[in-house]
């Protein structure tokens, strides 16, 4: 019989046991990342489908949440960073393998192109606030003309942003629960699902929040079936990523991962969201909280238990 | 010119003195290491085998860390070494999250720090430090595209392993067995 007693002998105190290279500043920006690329994507799309009249939430106040998460996840990024000074290296090269360089990219054009497009809004969102400045008016009706034009640039740029927080983590191959494509069109998926929650939360109309819960009903559906995929696809793989699943299915995230993230996060929600549409009274922050909380767990399940798993040698 | 470090597991004892002269060498802060012994026992007593393995950066010719390096900090050098640029580097993990061997660790200045193959040594034509304090003589480094050097006659001669190549990385570190 071949049995193996034991691999040791490497103990360096600050390298092992496991990587923790990772803090949840990281799971904090992936979150706020996936949500403003949600936020924007909608205000884009339904501007370029003509609709923005019929959902002025979306394209007016839910999308301030936007530059405001970009900013804060920038920061969290750059808290996380060990040589902070020279982060501005990231911008002196383009990287076509590394996905962190198309996330620096992207954000550099995404991040003021969000607050150009709050600040088109400006008169709406803050009608008694007058603008003392002739430039700044002038400077804004010059942004109403191109809304048009920001939007056609935004949902490119949104998507981008949305799929590269999960392909940042799905690009290691060193890291078997990362290392599966299904993560960055899950990761956009669940992004616009918290983005559909945020507009419910800032929506008056009904006929808007409505309209969300649809689509976020749907976005519910998608992701849980790519997470299937993902435990699927796990399943089928080698004994790396037998081991990586075992965390999430029968380890220490179970609890986190199913609790949390599948059934508050994702089932009970959608099922809230069907009754509200069938007409019985649910005070809608509640699925919509509870979406957001599940999203950011999501990301932290992720980030947190992808850092246990490793090669076998 | 490939470099390459043959490492005869027969031949190790695990005594670590190329952790330490690792360390003294590079200046390897307190607490942290550029190589490492790992100890493997297989088998059911009383049919036992120890393997005692040198570890550290394999410098592979596909290396993940290279890849996802965002700034280039990352690199490959003449010879296939693989070198960090610390004035480059902004300690964002990426390359520390991408290796296999979990050869790299943030120096506590910032920067991402790992073994280089002593190629300051290799310069003025000398052997890393880790080879050339090795006790049982059980490390060999040469250039595997020269037919005659002493790893290629090893690796020609003797079975040997690299570690995890299913992680697709083609390693320059190799283990007789």
């Amino acid at each position: 019989m071949e049995e193996e007693l034991f691999t040791s002998g490497r103990n360096i105190p600050n390298i092992d046991p496991s990587l923790q290279i990772w803090h949840w500043p990281i799971s904090v920006y992936l979150f706020l990342g996936g949500l403003a690329a949600g936020l924007l994507f909608f205000a884009a799309l339904f501007t370029v489908l003509k609709k923005d009249g019929e959902v002025p939430a979306t394209v007016k106040y839910a999308v301030i949440m936007a530059p405001i998460a970009l900013v804060l996840g920038l920061i969290a990024l750059f808290y996380d960073l060990t040589h902070k000074f020279y982060f501005w290296q990231l911008y002196t090269t383009v990287r076509i393998e590394s996905p962190m360089s198309w996330g620096a990219w992207v954000l550099l054009l995404i991040t003021p192109l969000s607050m150009l497009w709050v600040f088109s809004y400006w008169k709406e969102i803050f009608p008694k606030m007058d603008m003392k400045f002739g430039f700044l008016r002038k400077f804004q009706s010059f942004l109403v003309k191109n809304r048009m034009n920001m939007a056609y640039l935004l949902i490119p740029l949104a998507i981008v942003l949305g799929i590269y927080t999960g392909i940042l983590l799905s690009a290691f191959n060193a890291r078997p629960l990362w290392n599966n494509a299904i993560l960055g069109p899950l990761f956009l998926v669940s992004g616009l699902s918290t983005a559909a929650a945020t507009i419910i939360l800032f929506s008056k109309s009904h006929s808007e929040r409505s309209l969300f819960s649809k689509i976020d009903i749907i976005l519910i559906v998608i992701e849980l079936a790519l997470i299937v995929h993902m435990i699927m696809g796990y399943w089928a793989g080698s004994e790396v990523q037998l081991e990586a699943m075992e965390l999430l299915i029968n380890g220490e995230f179970t609890v986190m991962f199913f609790v949390f993230v599948v059934i508050l996060g994702l089932l009970v929600p959608g099922f809230l969201e069907i009754l509200e549409l069938r007409g019985y009274k649910v005070p809608v922050v509640v699925p919509a909280i509870l979406i957001l909380i599940g999203g950011l767990v999501f990301r932290f399940v992720m980030v947190e238990a992808g850092q246990l798993t490793r090669y076998l040698y | 010119m490939r470099y390459a470090m043959v490492i005869d597991t027969k031949k190790c004892v695990g005594c670590s003195d190329c952790v330490v002269a690792c360390q003294t060498e590079n200046n390897v802060p307190i607490g942290y290491c550029r190589d490492w012994i790992t100890e493997r026992v297989e088998g059911t007593y009383p049919k036992v085998e120890l393997e005692l393995r040198s570890e550290r950066c394999n410098h592979c010719e596909n290396a993940p860390c290279v890849r996802c390096c965002p700034t280039g900090a990352s690199h490959i050098i003449d010879g296939g070494i693989v070198l960090v640029t610390p004035n480059e580097c902004i300690g964002c993990g990426a390359c520390i999250e991408s290796c296999p061997y979990d050869a790299r660790f943030q120096h506590p200045d910032g920067y991402v720090d790992k073994c280089t193959f002593c190629h300051h040594r290799l310069e003025k034509g000398q052997l890393p430090a880790c080879v050339s304090v090795c006790p049982t003589k059980c490390m060999y480094f040469g250039d595997l595209d020269n037919p005659n050097s002493e790893v290629s006659q090893l690796l020609k001669a003797r079975k040997h392993k690299t570690l995890a190549p299913e992680a697709g990385t083609k390693p320059h570190v190799y283990y007789l067995i």
